[in-house]
């Protein structure tokens, strides 16, 4: 217990960035994700392909490796490229969430009944007027589930920066673990993980049941 | 009054619709009856502008209109669909007031009163705060038929009005169609129900499918 408290201010200064890339990464992928997700229903086949490639990329290739191409692949090709930890790795976290949340997106789009569509046009909705009133809002309802999922994963996702040098939770706990020889920190670790994940859970429990008000 | 001049449609070379000519005044009820695949649905989706039609015009009270162009207030064409596509996240009054207020920019108060006064000719009067899924069958078409009025049509087309209800119901959507009749609503009901569609219908037409 002394050790806990002892190893907990730095812990929880790591959870300070493990917080800070949680957010931006959601805060900036999620309405980029609709986005992709949107278009992506398009008929235009250019546009479409173009998203495929990209989503089949990214989620087929390691988040891991997606931050070294940013962080350390990046300068070796020009100097240019040279790029902060912090913005490195928002930048692949928002690559690789946008991919997941897109496709999330496009499946609820595309479980929109044609009626809802054709229901809306002859009352003379406009397209634009039919995605906001009509289509986004059951679209947010059936995605909800698939995209907790994700931001669940998301939490624990962004252990992955200490790679980088980064201060996050999980370096905060592999150096207090050298330092004091001992096991708890990494309980610490756990702990502070699961209180996490279980504040985003009971968060994504509210908003469904907010939604629940129709079938 | 409609009139449906040599209106043709046919979908991967196969002629659906071939020189079709209807007319049909003010307050009059038109029943499409044919076999299933027999292009009456088709007819329906071409009048309501949910198809194009190959060639063939639309006129209604003596002007020409685009059906397909729904934003244009001339068309003025409202359906009552066969799964009735209410919008599952909003109220039955929302459901009635989106279009109104979205569409024609009509002030929300006026759109209200408007719609309440249509719900209650409906049999709909205490269901505004309800969502569809809480809903009856009947009731669901009840609020179809409402949404589409809130519009002011010129005409009410209904597909398969009685395919998604109890066989009993069925009285009760002829008896609305009626009472609509009286007050002067021309009405084009597509159905595959001999019986019904001779109950309603001033007119009466027979699409076969054409080989």
């Amino acid at each position: 217990m002394e050790i806990a408290i002892k190893v907990l201010p730095a812990l929880l200064e790591g959870t300070k960035t493990t917080l800070l890339l949680f957010g931006l990464t959601l805060i900036l992928s999620l309405p980029l994700g609709l986005f992709v997700g949107v278009v992506s229903t398009t008929k235009i086949q250019p546009i479409k392909a173009l998203i495929h490639l990209y989503i089949w990329v990214i989620r087929g290739t390691p988040l891991l490796l997606q931050i070294f191409f940013i962080f350390y692949g990046l300068p070796v090709l020009s100097e240019q490229f040279v790029i902060d930890r912090m913005p490195s790795v928002v930048i692949a976290f928002v690559i690789n969430y946008t991919a997941y949340f897109a496709e999330i997106f496009r499946g609820g789009i595309q479980s929109i009944s044609k009626g809802q569509y054709e229901g809306a046009k002859v009352l003379g909705l406009s397209k634009w007027q039919t995605a906001r009133k009509i289509v986004i809002p059951q679209v947010v309802k059936t995605v909800m589930p698939s995209i907790g999922n994700e931001i669940i994963t998301l939490v624990k996702d962004t252990s992955l920066v200490y790679v980088v040098g980064l201060s996050d939770l999980m370096k905060a706990g592999r150096i207090a673990l050298q330092r004091e020889l001992n096991i708890i920190p990494l309980v610490v670790v756990a702990v502070i993980y699961l209180a996490l994940t279980g504040i985003v859970t009971i968060v994504l429990k509210v908003i469904e049941k907010r939604f629940n008000y129709y079938k | 009054m409609i009139q449906i001049k040599n209106l043709s449609k046919a979908f991967s070379g196969k002629k659906i619709l071939d020189n079709m000519n209807i007319s049909l005044e003010k307050g009059q009820v038109l029943s499409i009856v044919g076999p299933s695949g027999g292009g009456k649905t088709t007819l329906l989706r071409c009048i309501s502008g949910l198809e194009t039609m190959d060639s063939g015009e639309i006129w209604i009270d003596e002007q020409q209109v685009d059906p397909t162009k729904h934003q244009e207030a001339t068309s003025q064409i409202g359906v009552v669909f066969q799964e009735f596509n209410l919008f599952p996240h909003l109220t039955v009054l929302e459901n009635l007031m989106l279009a109104p207020t979205l569409v024609t920019k009509k002030a929300k108060e006026d759109v209200e009163i408007t719609a309440n006064q249509i719900l209650a000719k409906l049999g709909l009067k205490g269901k505004e705060k309800q969502y569809p899924f809480e809903l009856s069958g009947g009731q669901k078409q009840r609020v179809a038929i409402a949404r589409a009025l809130v519009m002011h049509p010129k005409v009410l087309c209904y597909d398969e009005p009685t395919s998604a209800l109890d066989p009993d119901l069925r009285d009760s959507i002829a008896k609305t169609i009626l009472e609509l009749k009286d007050e002067g609503m021309t009405q084009i009901v597509v159905t595959h129900d001999h019986e019904f569609a001779k109950k309603i219908a001033d007119q009466l037409i027979e699409v076969a499918s054409i080989q």
